[in-house]
């Protein structure tokens, strides 16, 4: 069906998500809520559930820092709960420098940069594991959570809850970064914390399914999607997505006007079956 | 290109085994590359020393590897004292720490800052006495005098420091001596005294001078170590630091000539 809302629903849910859990959070020091305090890097929701960045976690580990229970239950919940709705999902419906690649992205579009920039990516996808490896032996070497020092996610985050500062540099430098130099560069090549998450979510639950007998090869979806070579299966075979990079964002689904996207629960006979 | 040039020869096709040896060296070339401006920069934003930190803190360098930036013992401060470190603030990024002559810590009882830690970075059990939260056993920093710009130790009367002190009478002192210029009155000296004070600030944010002349340092920054070298032999507790003592032997080497030849010789050149 193809309408407005049809179209943008999950889009919708997704900025709702995004800028709802902003503001909880912001309430949370700004006005003592206590819905949803800390922020992104370790929260305590209602008073009482902890939950921690498992990545960060894994730094500090790496670094040689004690590991408190407090901190290790935090880690727990939110690996499972990832684990449960799709390791990136934490990157199209929490993250909030989504919003800020989204927008290089759709200015890319617009524009016609990427007639500029040409199709063939100059980078590879695969530099995020390589930041990941490069992120835990600086924070062996170095005795510090070396990515948590550099990160414009924390940085922009924080920034937001507690303050910016000269934060918004940071988001300046990665929406230049990727109008201008790559497409989906920070989110898709370079960011550690996506590379995390997309090893966890070639384990999660939830994950799009493609149905080739409705597929007309408009490949629209191939067009939207963020990390596009996860849809290899497009029109050639009835497959579930299975990379871990593939971020949950539902764009595919939603600019589908054929019913050959959709949400399904992994199967995991079919994933022994059919491979990757 | 090289078709067009008859008497050059074309080069080779590169095989798979070579194109794999010369990716994976760019890889690791650029791994090495990245990884040393990384952890330039990471020493570089953690170098700070001059940074007071919430109750409880772990020692630097342990905090700075167990502190997760979460910010959740500065929504726990009641007057706003503890703030994150901005980029801008030149301190390391996203800890927590306090300026006391803005904000100092106002030393609350029940310490809301140091249970809601989730990583221990803030360590309940340092600021406790028994299991039992106490306050008074917090150790942020240490109060410093600069007796140059002290109006009490010009002579004029202010005991401002020492009237804001929450450890009334213990962390810091009024010492009171003679002022031999005018013959007739006191000095009244605030004097601090290391084993007591918390840190928090108190003083500094009272202190009537332009620029403080009371001020926080953080404890490796503020104080000394006389080491093992030094033992006060009259204090039985002292003496206990013996026990950890190492034996260092210096070895001074003999000249092999004679004194005569030495005193002979150019001494001059020997000392330079």
């Amino acid at each position: 069906m193809k309408t407005l809302w049809n179209n943008y629903r999950y889009l919708f849910f997704r900025r709702f998500t995004q800028i709802g859990l902003l503001i909880l959070y912001f309430g949370a020091n700004a006005w003592g809520w206590k819905m949803l305090q800390g922020n992104l890097s370790s929260s305590l929701i209602m008073n009482t559930i902890p939950m921690s960045d498992p990545y960060a976690a894994l730094q500090m580990l790496a670094a040689g820092a004690i590991m408190a229970t407090n901190l290790l239950v935090g880690v727990a919940v939110a690996t499972l709960f990832y684990f449960v709705i799709g390791g990136r999902a934490f990157c199209s419906w929490v993250c909030p420098i989504n919003m800020v690649t989204d927008a290089a992205n759709y200015l890319r579009e617009v524009t016609g940069m990427n007639k500029v920039t040409g199709i063939k990516q100059p980078a590879s996808r695969n530099i995020r594991y390589w930041v990941l490896a490069l992120s835990l032996i600086i924070s062996a070497i170095m005795g510090v959570t070396a990515f948590e020092f550099i990160s414009p996610i924390s940085m922009v985050h924080r920034g937001i809850v507690f303050g910016i500062g000269f934060g918004w540099a940071a988001v300046l430098i990665i929406f230049l970064f990727d109008l201008f130099v790559l497409k989906n560069g920070w989110c898709g090549h370079i960011c550690p914390l996506g590379g995390f998450y997309s090893i966890l979510g070639k384990f999660s639950l939830i994950r799009v399914k493609h149905l080739e007998e409705n597929c007309t090869l408009c490949m629209k979806c191939k067009v939207v999607c963020p990390e596009n070579h996860v849809l290899h299966m497009i029109g050639k075979e009835s497959l579930p997505v299975l990379s871990g990079e593939c971020t949950n964002c539902a764009r595919c689904i939603e600019v589908c006007d054929d019913d050959a996207l959709n949400f399904s629960i992994r199967s995991m006979a079919q994933n022994k079956k059919m491979g990757e | 290109m090289s078709e067009n040039i008859p008497n050059k020869k074309k080069k080779p096709a590169l095989t798979d085994r070579r194109k794999f040896i010369l990716n994976m060296a760019r890889g690791a070339g650029i791994a090495a590359m990245g990884g040393f401006i990384w952890s330039a920069f990471v020493d570089e934003v953690t170098a700070s020393q001059l940074l007071l930190r919430p109750p409880g803190a772990l020692k630097e360098s342990d905090f700075l590897k167990t502190c997760i930036k979460c910010g959740l013992c500065v929504e726990a401060c009641p007057y706003d004292t503890l703030v994150l470190a901005k980029p801008g603030d030149h301190k390391p990024l996203g800890t927590p720490y306090f300026t006391p002559r803005e904000v100092p810590c106002y030393m609350c009882p029940d310490i809301p800052c140091v249970p809601v830690c989730p990583t221990g970075a803030l360590d309940t059990s340092s600021v406790s006495t028994d299991g039992v939260l106490d306050i008074n056993s917090a150790d942020m920093g240490l109060a410093v005098v600069d007796e140059e710009s002290c109006i009490a130790f010009w002579g004029i009367q202010c005991d401002a420091c020492y009237r804001a002190c929450p450890i009334l009478g213990e962390a810091i002192t009024i010492q009171y001596q003679k002022n031999e210029r005018t013959g007739k009155h006191a000095f009244m000296k605030p004097i601090v005294h290391a084993d007591a004070c918390t840190g928090c600030g108190m003083c500094e944010r009272a202190c009537v001078t332009e620029k403080p002349a009371i001020h926080i340092l953080p404890r490796e920054v503020a104080q000394g170590k006389a080491g093992d070298y030094y033992i006060k032999g009259w204090d039985k507790e002292d003496e206990k630091r013996l026990v950890n003592a190492k034996e260092i032997k210096t070895v001074t080497e003999i000249s092999k000539e004679s004194a005569e030849d030495k005193l002979n010789g150019n001494l001059l050149e020997d000392l330079y």
